[in-house]
């Protein structure tokens, strides 16, 4: 448990003293989003109308650009081979790992998105399921994003790479995360999509960890 | 109580060695000699279990390593080319990041200080150290929680001679604490009475 800590609370600082680094899913999410209404025009019922799924579009696209730092620097400096080591099963690593990304990336979203939600002409009902979805989808992106980051340690352009790997399994977070907000505005009840996304969440918590480890030892050969 | 037995490893499709056998005793120190390429940093990462060897076996109180990976892993330190330094992390944070892995108990992390004479440079942050002390940094992780087992890849590379004798203190102290250590070494670290193992390409 004190590794787990250890490791979270290092992650943290290491992202909040690299500066503009670990601003940076913050700094797309806002500036791609303006780019919206200039885009397809500042008509309000445009706006309302794709708001929802453009934020979440975003989020996807800002989590995944956050991934390459997930393992990369580690890997390079050698720092992987003392996780490794350490008394800690590298499955808790990755776990430590990605809250600290979420925390530094996801997170961050889903405390902007309101804001950003009222860019776009959405109402306070519609920013508010908006925020819980992302709050339920966003750490899914980081935990499947981790399998991509492990298998491309090393790779070079691996940013690219990383969008074929990663963006076809966002897809199901990208589906019911707009379902839910859109079925709670016309009335329907969004729960059920939340909680499925919410389902995806535990099952991604269970299962990744295990898979994204076993790409981490795999790179070490 | 560390055997191995007829160790073989393929990298890349080319045969890197074959046939090693060795058996180490507690207290014991193999020095792995041999000209670049000759598989000394891939024989200390087989030990290390990053790699599996293509043939034979290395076990431990002769229980096979592959039964227990975990186990073995925490029982050694490594210490490799790359140091593993934080750049934005100061000398402290960082050694105390690996007291942290390594469950490693209150005053490990001073004597760690203490043995490499990092004292004076506890709040310099990673980016600002010389190679040598850098090099220092990373074997002051040895002594930051107890482990049985070291694996040391070049140790001596750009230490000064105060340094290196630091660092032959310490293998000396783990030694008689019943301590194995195996390193990869040009020649530039004495250490009395090791047993040598000499690698050909």
């Amino acid at each position: 448990m004190k590794a787990f800590i250890a490791i979270l609370r290092r992650d943290i600082k290491l992202s909040l003293r690299s500066g503009m680094d670990s601003a940076q899913p913050l700094i797309f999410f806002v500036v791609a989003l303006t780019l919206f209404p200039l885009g397809v025009g500042p008509s309000p019922e445009t706006l309302e109308r794709i708001g929802v799924g453009v934020i979440w579009v975003l989020a996807l696209l800002a989590v995944m650009l956050s991934l390459d730092r997930l393992f990369q620097a580690d890997a390079e400096d050698g720092t992987l081979e003392q996780l490794a080591l350490a008394d800690l099963p590298l499955e808790l690593t990755v776990l430590a790992k990605c809250l600290a990304h979420w925390l530094m990336s996801g997170l961050v979203l889903v405390i902007a998105s309101p804001l950003l939600a009222l860019l776009l002409h959405q109402s306070p009902e519609t920013s508010s399921v908006l925020a819980l979805a992302l709050l339920l989808g966003t750490p899914v992106l980081t935990l499947i994003g981790s399998i991509g980051a492990a298998l491309l340690i090393g790779a070079r352009r691996g940013g690219v790479l990383i969008a074929l790997l990663v963006l076809p399994l966002y897809i199901p977070i990208l589906i019911f995360g707009v379902n839910a907000v859109e079925a709670e505005v016309m009335g329907l009840g969004g729960s059920a999509q939340l909680l499925i996304l919410g389902a995806i969440l535990l099952a991604a918590l269970a299962l990744t960890p295990f898979a994204a480890a076993a790409a981490l030892r795999l790179s070490m050969e | 109580m560390l055997e191995a037995q007829n160790l073989a490893c393929v990298r890349g499709g080319r045969n890197v060695f074959a046939g090693i056998d060795f058996s180490l005793a507690a207290g014991d120190v193999l020095s792995l000699h041999g000209p670049n390429g000759s598989g000394k940093s891939t024989l200390l990462r087989l030990l290390a279990a990053f790699l599996t060897p293509a043939l034979g076996t290395i076990s431990w109180a002769g229980v096979d390593i592959r039964s227990n990976l975990a186990e073995h892993r925490a029982r050694l330190h490594y210490v490799g080319h790359a140091d593993g330094i934080k750049a934005l992390l100061s000398v402290k944070e960082n050694l105390a990041f690996t007291c942290a892995l390594n469950g490693a108990g209150n005053g490990a992390l001073d004597r760690a200080l203490k043995t490499f004479d990092l004292e004076n440079l506890v709040d310099t942050p990673g980016r600002f150290l010389s190679s040598g002390q850098r090099r220092r940094l990373s074997l002051a992780r040895l002594v930051a929680g107890d482990r049985r087992f070291w694996l040391l890849d070049e140790p001596g590379v750009g230490l000064d001679a105060d340094s290196r004798k630091r660092l032959e203190n310490a293998v000396d102290g783990h030694r008689a604490k019943g301590g194995i250590t195996v390193l990869a070494t040009h020649g530039d670290v004495q250490i009395s009475d090791t047993r040598v193992l000499e690698l050909v390409t």
